[in-house]
């Protein structure tokens, strides 16, 4: 589903990315652990081009993202063809994010009437049945600023997921709440693996990457250290810097 | 020990009566302070209608006169007009001003640094006598295609479109930094999370950015207009008869130019102290979109 070859990105004199592959089947999930800086969060952000990655390419669902093949070259597309190739993969953020200017129901349907055209009625009501699977339906009316910080990234999955995306990327996506709060959230993103979403989760939340996860990536200095299944990655790593970073974590 | 203590405390016969207020301290001064402005209002207010010279009769005779009322239509017209072309002057070159495209930000820039480094006055004459630079306006694609139109400069450039240009281009290069210290204000995560629910640029300013930025730009915005209903008595250096030159054009006829500048003031205060009450209309209701509808949905919850 996702197809990521010699991905490289450079911000300055600093090489974040120094030539990423990754595979990743459809309805697997990915679970990206490493030190800060290493560049889980660019590489994420590089898959919806959200940065403009300095070389290689990403492919999702055998599409190019941001590009399309000329004879042997890539090119840049259009503007509405890189937020077509967007608006196929959700993205949910460390600091939620929410439209402050808007309530909760008007977030989820926003995208879906602009980029996708749906029209009002059935906009809203995908966007109830979404806001219900994270069991906040009875809060359509609010503003982001009156909802908890569990409950802002609980609208901002739903938000990404009326887009109907074919993958959804999470950026650390519990690492700004409140201890008690976290466990509100993996729920919802369990609850979506199960369904067989396509999931890259960058994450601290070792026991969420040994339960859920189909495949775990280390990432070092720019670099894939080491991937494997949790039970190999995390309980048994064959990289001294695995084992140091998973120590320090523990 | 602490039944002797608590006796002693309640047998204190200055136990304090708790059905009365507490005795407010004196503040001898600010009376003293009161009365003084006090007198010299009364003062002012004596001075002012006491004395003939301000010939209060002339005032209430010209305060509604056709002319001056027609001066008063013309500032409005020239504020409105101005400042139409300022905002949007000012959105584009904000706009242009944050793009990435070095020749369109430095084109903004070099707006910017010319029209709001030149005084509104230098710039109103200039328009005025554009004619002399230009002779002849032609329509047309520079350098390529013929003029489609092309017309006396004299005849298009009227005192008031010359004021309203002036006025207007000046304006935009002032609200072009409001407008972008607006946009700047927006956390930019909320352009983030636009971007990647795959919305256009256009779409992401449109519905995310310039919403959320107009918080931070109506403020000074109600200042500007305030500011731009005065400084169009700029105008009345190119004979455009709005409100102070028509009250000029009676006093330099009858030489009662202290009335009639009073005439002139009364109607600056009325408006801008009307233009006051919508300003202050419009943010509180700009602040309600976020907060308050909050605070009113839990309140109506509450009840």
């Amino acid at each position: 589903m996702i197809e990521i070859r010699d991905l490289h990105k450079r911000f300055g004199s600093v090489e974040v990315l120094k030539g990423i592959d990754l595979d990743i089947e459809a309805g697997k999930v990915v679970v990206v652990i490493g030190p800060s800086g290493s560049g889980k969060s660019t590489l994420l952000r590089c898959i919806n081009h959200l940065e403009r990655p300095d070389g290689g390419y990403v492919r999702v669902g055998g599409e190019f993202v941001g590009y399309r093949v000329v004879g042997d070259r890539l090119h840049e597309v259009r503007e509405q063809d890189l937020c077509a190739a967007r608006a196929a993969i959700g993205m949910v953020f460390q600091r939620f994010n929410l439209f402050q200017n808007m309530t909760v129901l008007d977030n989820v349907t926003l995208a879906p009437r602009l980029a996708r055209g749906v029209d009002g009625q059935e906009a809203e009501r995908k966007a109830m049945a979404l806001l219900e699977r994270v069991g906040l339906a009875g809060k359509k009316d609010r503003y982001p600023n009156r909802l908890s910080g569990g409950e802002q990234q609980r609208v901002a999955i739903a938000r990404a997921l009326a887009m109907e995306p074919r993958v959804m990327l999470f950026d650390e996506a519990t690492s700004a709440l409140d201890p008690e709060l976290v466990g509100e959230v993996l729920d919802v993103m369990r609850g979506l693996a199960r369904d067989g979403m396509t999931m890259v989760v960058v994450t601290h939340e070792i026991t969420f990457a040994r339960d859920v996860a189909d495949e775990v990536v280390f990432m070092d200095r720019g670099v894939v250290a080491e991937r494997g299944p949790p039970s190999q990655v995390l309980q048994a790593p064959r990289e001294a810097r695995t084992r140091e970073f998973l120590a320090r974590l523990l | 020990m602490s039944t002797t203590a608590s006796n002693a405390f309640t047998a204190k016969p200055g136990t304090p009566r708790l059905d009365l207020p507490p005795v407010p301290l004196a503040r001898p001064g600010r009376w003293v302070a009161a009365a003084v402005v006090l007198l010299l209002l009364a003062w002012m207010v004596y001075v002012v209608f006491a004395n003939p010279n301000f010939q209060w009769p002339v005032v209430w005779k010209y305060l509604f006169s056709k002319d001056i009322l027609d001066g008063v239509k013309l500032t409005i017209e020239l504020t409105v007009y101005a400042m139409s072309i300022g905002v949007s002057l000012g959105l584009v070159a904000a706009l242009m001003r944050l793009s990435d495209n070095k020749l369109l930000s430095t084109a903004a820039t070099a707006y910017i640094v010319a029209f709001r480094g030149t005084p509104a006055l230098v710039q109103l004459i200039f328009w005025f006598n554009l004619a002399a630079l230009f002779p002849r306006i032609t329509l047309g694609i520079p350098f390529l295609a013929p003029a489609w139109l092309s017309i006396d400069a004299n005849a298009v450039i009227t005192p008031v479109v010359a004021a309203t240009l002036g006025l207007g281009l000046c304006e935009g290069a002032y609200m072009s930094e409001i407008v972008r210290a607006g946009i700047l204000s927006v956390d930019p995560g909320q352009r983030e999370a636009a971007t990647a629910l795959g919305l256009t640029r256009a779409q992401t300013m449109r519905r995310i950015v310039l919403p959320q930025a107009l918080r931070v730009i109506v403020p000074p915005t109600g200042n500007q207009i305030i500011g731009m209903l005065k400084l169009t008595s700029l105008a009345s250096v190119i004979s455009v008869t709005e409100l102070l030159a028509a009250a000029g054009l009676i006093y330099t006829r009858t030489y009662e130019t202290i009335p009639l500048l009073i005439v002139a003031s009364i109607w600056y205060i009325v408006l801008t102290g009307v233009l006051t009450l919508v300003q202050r209309f419009i943010e509180r209701h700009l602040g309600r979109s976020v907060h308050d509808a909050a605070q009113r949905a839990s309140a109506s919850r509450a009840t």
